[in-house]
């Protein structure tokens, strides 16, 4: 027993692969004999992948999933942002320049949208919920718009940690809801071509869930959401402590 | 050599991050500005420069395809490793706070492609007239 996880350890990355194969595999026989391939197998891998991460994290009470089960540690490399980053790039091989140039002006209005919308929408839910201080409906909002924007605007304008706890959760049900949720609702919001896909990336914004979310809907729309995606933190993370706030602060 | 279209690859990975954490230090926030979306573009300007045709192309391209194909196995590994449990023990607030960004955010989409296609069919009127 101890030679075999000692071994699964040492190779946790080709471990990684091997497993991750297997869970394809699996959701693509359960996409093609439960539901005649209507729910795509990607989506089944995704959602598998997210139940696993739940269950990781109860067992082991860890932040990253599975990754935290010491035999599966390699899916951690795997699955983190070094390699999401360069998957993602090499998809834009192939992409038409003349398609990125089409829906830039959409594009770059969609990452400011979408940022000041999440924003907003989040802020809203905080007041609803009885928070009237501008720095604890600033956090909120800032989670809303991605887990990585709540937790770098709350440091900067001194939320405390519950509240940066409670954003970075905004952000993750966010990005998770996004994951899941595009391949359903794809078809009746149009989108099925590079110039929605781009729009979409800006409004949504997480990284995590865009990647997610378009591959489990047609992995040709990827590089060009994941285009616009790239941006949207760091538009948060420039609006959230300053000008939104700011609004924020003069409004309560 | 596959090992050219991987050694491209990573170049423009590399530069673009570098771009974007510079952009970030720039205009001050703590987050890496557009440095994947910098480098997709630096891999589209590559493909299309004819001094870099040979690794792009054949063999050197199937470095770069591979990559591209194992997007979604990779996908799969990083829903695994998300802190789902963080985001269900968030409790209502941070569920309706998610859920609500979401909806209205995909709502919006049909809304914002909209200019997108609009302004290209205006191009196109455009060259039809001159």
């Amino acid at each position: 027993m101890e030679v075999l996880e000692a071994t699964f350890v040492r190779n946790g990355l080709v471990v990684a692969f091997a497993v991750v194969g297997l869970t394809v595999w699996f959701s693509y026989l359960l996409s093609d004999r439960l539901t005649a391939g209507r729910i795509h197998g990607s989506a089944i891998a995704i959602t598998l992948g997210l139940v696993a991460a739940y269950v990781g994290g109860l067992i082991t009470g860890g932040g990253t999933g599975v990754a935290d089960i010491a035999f599966l540690s390699g899916v951690g490399i795997m699955g983190g942002g070094m390699f999401r980053d360069f998957a993602i790039v090499a998809t834009a091989f192939g992409v038409q320049l003349s398609e990125l140039k089409k829906a830039g002006l959409a594009g770059i209005i969609s990452i400011f949208a979408g940022v000041i919308v999440s924003f907003v929408i989040g802020g809203l839910v905080a007041v609803l919920f009885g928070y009237t201080d501008p720095v604890a409906i600033t956090t909120i909002g800032a989670g809303a718009v991605t887990y990585i924007v709540g937790p770098v605007t709350g440091a900067a304008i001194g939320a405390s940690s519950e509240l940066i706890a409670l954003s970075v959760a905004a952000g993750l049900v966010k990005s998770i809801l996004v994951m899941i949720g595009t391949p359903l609702v794809a078809r009746s919001i149009g989108l099925d071509n590079p110039q929605s896909a781009m729009v979409f990336g800006g409004l949504m914004g997480t990284t995590s869930g865009v990647a997610g979310g378009l591959a489990a809907t047609d992995p040709k729309l990827v590089p060009y959401g994941a285009m616009t995606a790239t941006f949207y933190t760091g538009v948060g993370c420039l609006l959230g402590p300053s000008l939104l706030f700011l609004t924020v602060n003069a409004l309560f | 050599m596959i090992i050219y279209g991987v050694a491209l690859l990573s170049v423009c990975l590399v530069a673009g991050m570098l771009v974007g954490e510079y952009l970030g230090i720039l205009i001050g926030v703590e987050a890496n500005v557009g440095g994947v979306g910098i480098a997709m573009l630096l891999l589209v300007l590559a493909c299309n420069t004819q001094r870099l045709k040979p690794m792009v192309e054949g063999l050197a391209g199937d470095g770069i395809k591979f990559w591209s194909a194992m997007y979604i196995p990779i996908v799969v590994a990083m829903a695994a490793r998300q802190n789902v449990v963080a985001a269900v023990d968030g409790g209502l607030l941070a569920l309706v706070a998610g859920v609500a960004a979401v909806v209205v955010s995909f709502a919006l989409v049909p809304v914002l492609s909209r200019i997108g296609s609009q302004r290209s069919r205006l191009n196109d009127q455009d060259g039809g007239a001159h």
